[in-house]
């Protein structure tokens, strides 16, 4: 067994845990002195709650206790037999329900994770006290902007992937490899990150076989997809939130995200909440500059107690 | 009734064979209602069908899986519908409310092996649209026995929306070697439905007549 590698600021979360949600195991790591105020870090699709572990020890140093959880399927969290924005949404409620029951709290969501936190906010802002969105504010459809005859083809396409996809997943695994071989296919959807990161990330999100590492990840999920859903409903969603909201866009193209601009948003941005953009950073703003992002953050969330 | 057991990622569906083919043709698959099972006999407007008679238990449905801690989508059921496509191979599908919609998402994911789509009456026929999606936090007390109530609950709701139905049908007609490769039976007909109906290669025929047209 090779021994975790270290990476500069990462820290082993100080607590580890699982939530039952409805049957699914919930992973849940914690940073920070257990009887601070909680802050919520939510992470993206493909994502895992390791990846918090520079970026997480900033934000409790100032005084939180910052708890992240793996989605279902991710990290070490249970595969389970469906996935759903909504079940994210219900898994979430699960460990907050365990972490604050209703008490507000903070929330920070990347990605993905900010829009499952843009609707738990919708849906019950009873439990915010503040929330930070970073990148998480769709515009678009993921993917590149087609003409229509082109569009139908290419999502005829992708339904048909998907459905081989799922012709082979009851039985499919993760392909293993060493983990300089899984860091190098990660940055192809993290191109801007350094390679001592990946590689610090297959140690902690990924597992180690016989015949080499693989990805937690549950191989049933894939990365594209389709469905009747549109970028656009979640904006409505967002000009309604009824809590503090300081929302964070890029600028630097990178394969994950939705590349989401300022001008196509600034009208849904909720009435004295805030917008910041960063033209020449990435979607993984945390990671690529943690002191900046959590300056920023902890300074919109003010004193935590 | 026969019953063989498909795989689905995790999921072991229960395809019920309902009558074995009486004459020629091929095989016509049910796809029952939100809530709804694989019936144990053969529905009387169906027994004119001379090749086999075969019925389907979605996911969280009748003999199939019951997940754990919910997460459907309309895309997962399609899913459903292929694994037994991978079995029976070419089929016409009949649905009832849900299973109609579903049926209508296979004939144009998997046009070359769907001999047509019969969209009917039934359970979960509506669905949800945008503007009633505000999200609903709901922890729903499984008994152990299907149908899910996560079932009930998330594919009661789940968006049905014109423009994506709509590219079902466009898939279908564009790969289908049928002229009118969908159609509907149903007498109510939600927005989406509305739409469906209205597009070219679509028929309005009734259950009789339809099953002719796909013999």
């Amino acid at each position: 067994m090779e021994s975790p590698r270290l990476f500069p600021g990462a820290v082993t979360p100080h607590r580890h845990y699982r939530v039952d949600a409805d049957g699914v195991g919930i992973a849940v790591n914690e940073w920070g002195n257990e009887n601070d105020p909680v802050l919520a870090l939510v992470h993206g699709g493909a994502d895992f709650s390791r990846t918090f572990d520079v970026f997480a020890p900033l934000l409790a140093a100032a005084g939180w206790r910052v708890v992240a959880w793996d989605h279902r399927g991710h990290g070490d969290s249970d595969h389970a037999h469906l996935y759903s924005f909504e079940a994210d949404l219900r898994d979430a409620v699960r460990v907050l329900d365990t972490v604050a029951p209703q008490r507000p709290i903070a929330v920070v969501g990347h990605s993905k994770g900010g829009a499952i936190m843009t609707s738990l906010a919708e849906a019950q802002p009873f439990r915010f006290r503040s929330f930070v969105n970073l990148d998480g504010i769709p515009y678009r459809r993921p993917g590149p902007d087609l003409p229509e005859y082109q569009r139908a083809d290419a999502m005829n396409t992708e339904i048909t992937a998907w459905l081989e996809h799922r012709r082979r997943t009851a039985t499919g695994s993760r392909k293993p490899g060493t983990i300089e071989e899984l860091a190098r296919r990660r940055a192809q959807m993290n191109p801007r990150l350094s390679k001592e990161w990946l590689e610090y990330l297959v140690t902690v999100g990924a597992r180690e076989d016989a015949d080499g590492w693989r990805w937690k990840l549950d191989p049933s999920m894939r990365m594209g997809g389709f469905g009747p859903w549109r970028p656009e409903f979640g904006l409505f969603r967002l000009a309604g939130l009824g809590v503090p909201f300081l929302g964070v866009l890029v600028g630097a193209d990178e394969p994950m995200g939705w590349g989401t601009k300022p001008h196509q948003v600034e009208k849904w941005i909720p009435r004295h909440g805030r917008l910041e953009f960063f033209e020449d950073i990435g979607h993984f703003i945390h990671i690529e500059q943690p002191e900046m992002v959590a300056g920023m953050a902890l300074d919109f969330l003010g004193d935590p107690s | 009734m026969s019953t063989i057991t498909l795989r689905h990622n995790r999921i072991e569906l229960a395809l019920h064979e309902l009558r074995p083919a009486t004459g020629d043709g091929h095989p016509l698959l049910l796809l029952h209602g939100l809530g709804e099972r694989t019936p144990a006999t053969v529905p009387v407007d169906l027994e004119t069908w001379s090749g086999a008679i075969w019925g389907l238990d979605f996911t969280g449905h009748g003999e199939s899986t019951l997940p754990v801690g919910g997460g459907y989508s309309a895309e997962v059921l399609l899913g459903d519908v292929d694994a037994a496509i991978n079995n029976l191979g070419s089929v016409t599908l009949i649905g009832r409310g849900l299973g109609g919609y579903i049926a209508l998402l296979a004939a144009g994911a998997r046009a070359d092996a769907v001999h047509g789509a019969i969209i009917t009456d039934g359970p979960g026929l509506t669905g949800g649209t945008y503007e009633s999606s505000v999200p609903q936090i709901v922890r729903l007390m499984n008994q152990g026995e299907t149908p899910d109530p996560y079932a009930l609950h998330e594919l009661s709701r789940d968006v049905r929306a014109a423009d994506y139905a709509l590219d079902f049908v466009q898939f279908s007609t564009a790969h289908s070697e049928l002229p009118e490769p969908i159609n509907v039976s149903a007498t109510y007909r939600p927005a989406w439905l509305e739409a469906v109906a209205a597009a070219p290669g679509v028929a309005s025929l009734l259950i009789i007549d339809a099953l002719d047209l796909y013999r």
